[in-house]
């Protein structure tokens, strides 16, 4: 047969895998032998960076991954937290970048369809889904057919499965052209007592496949995403899997049943490096060894060889490790839900991943060689040359606006800050009736049927602060990230991260990349909420060129009484509008000096962890008394904006009477952190400022029924009606996509 | 009032239809799995939203074909109450119990969002509990709503009545700026000529409690639950 | 045996889709009167059948199944 017969291992073969002539004589050191090709190439992905994490795993052990409501940290499908009555919160975030830019649709559905997998492996029902997209500027024509085929995906995916998409965020910038992030992250909910693990173990039990057919997709994807791109990216169109919402939908509820019964030990979905990974991660933490036969597998091409079905990754598929004796049970099961269910294999002693052919066997790895024992890099990393001077360079002496009104239009209307109406009603962001704050408020909230709480999730980043200094950048996110849960009303529990990157072979990137999870580990310390797992993407960069460092926090928060939960959004008029916290002259990396065409320059916004820690506490006290109307996080866009559409939901008007001793527009569209503008009744504001003492409060003013009016030290600067800056907010997406 | 939610591989608002009668409206629910031609004895049967099998062909056209649609159709003949939701909608188009097609949305985009719609009537089975020219506000979700069919079947509707839905604005009145996806003369729900089988677009099972920001979706339900016990 | 059947919209029946493509090619400079999308299949059976009994049931297939007669009409384009 064709594959057997020897093939030479030239250095260009081995480095057509990815793999360096140093990593290839470690693997055979640990076969004791040179590899065959099904072996170089099940080497090849395991030790890629995007299986291995072999450049981020040492900074990784830095995060705090342990607290007392984890139930499971990093290094399974998910992570999995304690939310009280018995039920436990699974949730994780990934990235789908490579893919989403070579075939954004089919990219991006892949992406979300992966993650979903990794929730429902856990044993949880995933209850809604999340997504952080960077793009780059919508001038250009290609990056819209970019957002558009990553949010149709998006959609068409999650649509169809019936998880509802209730949330993310979306930014611009140059950066992102080439190479467009796709983060998703989804949350899922399981009996605290009933998680399931990727295990693989008990000698004799059967290994069983379930899903789609193996054909040639994507082999070689997990390459892929751990090489940068070049012009020549075009070429690797083939290698984009296609998703099958619907035939997930099945596998979905016919695992959940199947782990019912009690007879499934460990199961692992088959995402990237497909069977090769699930095989041997499954044995590697089971400690057990893993046979399987390659023509027992589904295949939906003919001719496919060893090499081929081992790294193929059709999507849409599982493996399961079924006790002895009570595989036809579980096959039967997966009948009834017209799967192709077969087993391929079964748990066996050693702990090696052995896999026949036809009875011969043709790979024998130990499975600790390709998971725990993958090389491990401590790259070499250097402050950036530029950054000293980026950081001490800011000039603020810009003219001052003449027309404040005219200004708020515009930045109302910049694809920053406008409304992304027109993207989240593509999604169904109601099925399964769960959700209580719809999209467009500070963070999503879903009820937990069955109980008077819910859970508060929020995806937050700016890599504009990241790309100036990224461990503030790193420390914003995750402020940020916990402000927006705390302002619906929950209280902070666990993390997830996507971190992407540029190479990190670059010892500039990997400077960011530390000072990143340094950031984000200090910060998660100070709210308790545990990193419990998430993704690494490396090698965003098109022709040398990396994207700013962009790291994704996602928070997932608990309210105890869904009665409590707020909106952002003001309720009445004759509310009175406060702000916590304090405005400083912090332009650095805002979107007022992007608009201005201002360089990214300048210090980033700093941040004291502990007053923003009692900032939150602050607020969440204050919510509970039922004091609190309405609060809104100020981020993008600064004070004005956050004003702004606080109006919106309710057409309020709002009468502002501010004193700063700031430039106007710059205490405007300053973006400091830490603050929240909150909205009271008039009758509680006295308790609301016995309440509020020990933070920064300032009054601002006071909703009324009309028109959107804001003086600054006595000089009326904004005088508009609320309904023509709704209308640049609210319309400005769709007018880039409809015209 | 015993109800029946059909279940397809592909629903996906079979459990949300279930909670709400059961658990919201406290009434005796069953479900019906598709490969299933029993019944049981239920008196009103809903076909919920969702993907029924995919979908890829055409919404619901696989959908006709399966045992617990034959039985759906003689419960139909039989002038007992069926109520298509969403792609339940559309697969009572596809199986011919309910007049017209869905084609894709005008704007070419999944919309999800509340929308108004305006009660025509509130002599019917499925809306005895509105108010005579009731606005109700109840979430739309869909790709293909956009109601097709011939001038003269239009005409046909309009003249026997069976128009029960349109997109409005929130004070009722049916312009092209409420209209959604281009259906044709705003049309959101019909009946069948009978006046027992009804399909509608928009999911008043997301409109019936208020932590989801409507309860409108109950005027529908309760005009079902009245309607038996009287 | 191969059966090839082409689904179309009817004549009159709205076709959004279409008139997007078409737009975006006119946008494009591509000097395009008219464009209508339709659905193609390519349907496998057995080589031992009978020509005429396969067209019979592939008639019935885009009768039945592939085609909704409201708005659409199908072809059976070749088999062979």
């Amino acid at each position: 047969m064709e594959y057997s017969t020897k093939v030479e291992m030239t250095l260009d073969l081995i480095e057509s895998h990815g793999l360096t002539p140093q990593e290839y004589q470690q693997i055979k050191k640990r076969l004791g032998r040179e590899p065959n090709l099904t072996e170089l190439g099940i080497f090849s992905v395991m030790w890629s960076e995007h299986c291995s994490y072999k450049s981020s795993r040492s900074h990784l052990k830095k995060l705090p991954t342990e607290g007392p409501s984890v139930i499971q940290g990093p290094g399974e499908n998910a992570g999995v937290i304690d939310i009280g009555d018995g039920s436990a919160a699974v949730f994780k975030i990934e990235s789908h970048n490579h893919p989403s830019f070579i075939e954004p649709y089919e990219g991006a559905a892949t992406g979300v369809g992966g993650i979903i997998r990794d929730i429902f492996t856990m044993g949880a029902r995933p209850i809604a889904l999340l997504n952080s997209l960077h793009f780059g500027p919508l001038e250009e024509a290609s990056n819209q057919l970019i957002l558009e085929g990553v949010v149709a995906g998006i959609a068409g995916y999650g649509n169809c499965i019936g998880i509802p998409t209730v949330g993310g965020e979306i930014h611009f910038q140059e950066a992102y052209s080439h190479n467009p992030l796709v983060n998703v992250f989804c949350l899922g909910i399981a009996p605290a007592d009933e998680i399931f693990l990727a295990r693989a173990s008990g000698n004799g039990n059967s290994l069983i496949y379930v899903g789609a057919k193996t054909g040639r997709d994507g082999i070689h994807g997990v390459t892929m995403a751990s090489e940068e791109f070049r012009e020549d990216s075009e070429s690797k169109r083939p290698n984009v899997q296609v998703g099958d919402p619907f035939l997930e939908k099945l596998l979905l509820e016919a695992c959940l049943e199947a782990m019912q019964t009690g007879a499934v030990v460990g199961i692992q979905d088959m995402g990237g490096a497909g069977l090769t990974c699930s095989t041997c991660e499954m044995g590697s933490r089971g400690e057990a060894g893993v046979a399987i036969e390659l023509a027992r597998v589904p295949q939906r091409e003919e001719k496919m060889s060893p090499y081929e079905i081992m790294l193929s990754e059709s999507q849409e598929r599982m493996l399961l490790v079924v006790e002895k004796g009570r595989q036809e049970e579980v096959l039967q099961l997966f009948r009834k839900w017209d799967l192709d269910a077969v087993v391929i294999g079964e748990v066996c002693e050693g702990r090696n991943l052995t896999v026949y052919e036809d009875g011969h066997k043709i790979a024998e790895i130990p499975n600790s060689a390709l998971d725990d024992e993958a090389p491990v890099y401590n790259r070499p990393a250097r402050k950036p040359h530029y950054l000293d001077q980026l950081q001490g360079w800011q000039d603020l002496d810009f003219p001052e606006p003449s027309d404040y009104n005219a200004l708020l239009l515009e930045m109302a209307g910049t694809p920053q800050l406008c409304s992304r109406r027109w993207v989240y009603q593509q999604y169904d962001h109601m099925v399964r009736t769960n959700t209580a704050i719809l999209p467009g408020s500070d963070g999503a909230v879903l009820r937990l049927k069955g109980s008077a709480g819910g859970l508060a999730v929020s995806l937050d980043g700016n890599s504009r602060f990241s790309y100036l200094d990224p461990r503030m950048g790193a420390m914003l996110a995750v402020a940020e990230s916990c402000r927006n849960v705390v302002c619906c009303g929950a209280r902070p529990l666990g993390a997830t991260n996507c971190l992407n990157f540029g190479s990190p072979e670059n010892p500039e990137v990997m400077w960011q990349f530390i000072q990143t999870v340094e950031g984000i580990a200090r910060a998660c310390e100070v709210f308790s909420t545990p990193v419990t797992g998430g993704n690494v993407s490396f090698y965003n960069e098109t022709n040398g060129t990396a994207i700013l460092p962009t790291p994704v926090l996602g928070i997932v928060g608990k309210i105890d009484d869904l009665q409590k939960r707020r909106e952002s959004y003001f309720k009445n008029p004759g509310d009175q509008v406060y702000l916590l916290g304090e405005t400083r002259e912090e332009l650095g990396g805002s979107v007022y000096l992007e608009h201005l065409g201002l360089p990214l320059c300048g210090p980033c916004p700093a941040i004291d962890l502990a007053q923003e820690k009692a900032l939150q506490e602050g607020l969440l006290a204050l919510i509970d008394q039922g004091l609190i109307e309405s609060a809104h996080d100020v981020s993008e866009g600064g004070l004005v904006l956050a004003l702004a559409e606080c109006c919106f939901a309710r057409k309020c008007g709002l009468q502002i009477e501010a004193s700063t001793a700031l430039r106007p527009d710059h205490y405007l569209y300053s973006e400091t952190p830490s603050r929240i503008v909150v909205s009271v009744k008039k009758e509680g504001e006295a308790k609301f400022l016995e309440g509020v003492s020990g933070l920064s409060v300032s009054k601002l003013g006071e909703v009324v029924d009309q028109g959107f009016q804001i003086s600054v030290n006595e000089q009326t600067l904004i005088s508009i009606p609320i309904e023509s800056i709704f209308q640049v907010w609210n319309n400005s997406l769709e007018e880039v996509f409809e015209r | 009032m015993k109800f029946g939610v059909v279940v397809f591989p592909g629903s996906n608002c079979d459990h949300d239809t279930y909670h709400v009668l059961k658990s919201v409206l406290g009434q005796e629910t069953v479900f019906l799995w598709h490969q299933d031609s029993d019944l049981q004895d239920v008196d009103t049967v809903i076909i919920p939203g969702g993907f029924s099998y995919g979908d890829y062909l055409r919404s619901g056209a696989i959908a006709k074909f399966s045992p617990v649609l034959e039985s759906v159709r003689r419960h139909a003949q039989e002038g007992k109450l069926v109520v298509g939701i969403c792609n339940g909608f559309q697969i009572l188009q596809e199986a011919g119990l309910l007049p017209g097609v869905m084609l894709r949305n005008a704007g070419l985009k999944f919309v999800c969002r509340h929308i108004y719609l305006l009660t025509e009537s509130n002599q019917t089975f499925f809306t005895a509990a509105c108010q005579k020219g009731q606005v109700l506000k109840i979430p739309i979700a869909h790709n293909d709503g956009n109601f097709f069919i011939s001038p003269e079947e239009l005409a046909e509707l309009e003249e026997n009545r069976q128009i029960l839905f349109r997109y409005s604005d929130a004070q009722g009145n049916v312009t092209p700026a409420a209209n959604p996806n281009g259906s044709l003369n705003n049309i959101a729900g019909v009946t069948n000529r009978s006046g027992n089988v009804l399909g509608l677009m928009p999911h008043p099972e997301r409109a019936s409690e208020s932590l989801l920001g409507s309860q409108d979706g109950r005027f529908i339900f309760q005009s079902l639950i009245n309607g038996v016990q009287h | 045996m191969k059966a090839k059947v082409i689904v179309r919209l009817k004549d009159g029946v709205l076709d959004p889709q279409g008139q997007t493509i078409q737009r975006s090619l006119n946008k494009m400079g591509h000097e395009v009167t008219g464009l209508r999308q339709g659905k193609y299949f390519e349907i496998e059976f057995d080589d031992l059948q009978d020509e005429s009994a396969v067209r019979k049931q592939v008639e019935e297939i885009a009768q039945d199944v592939l085609c909704n007669p409201i708005i659409e009409t199908f072809e059976i384009e070749d088999i062979s």
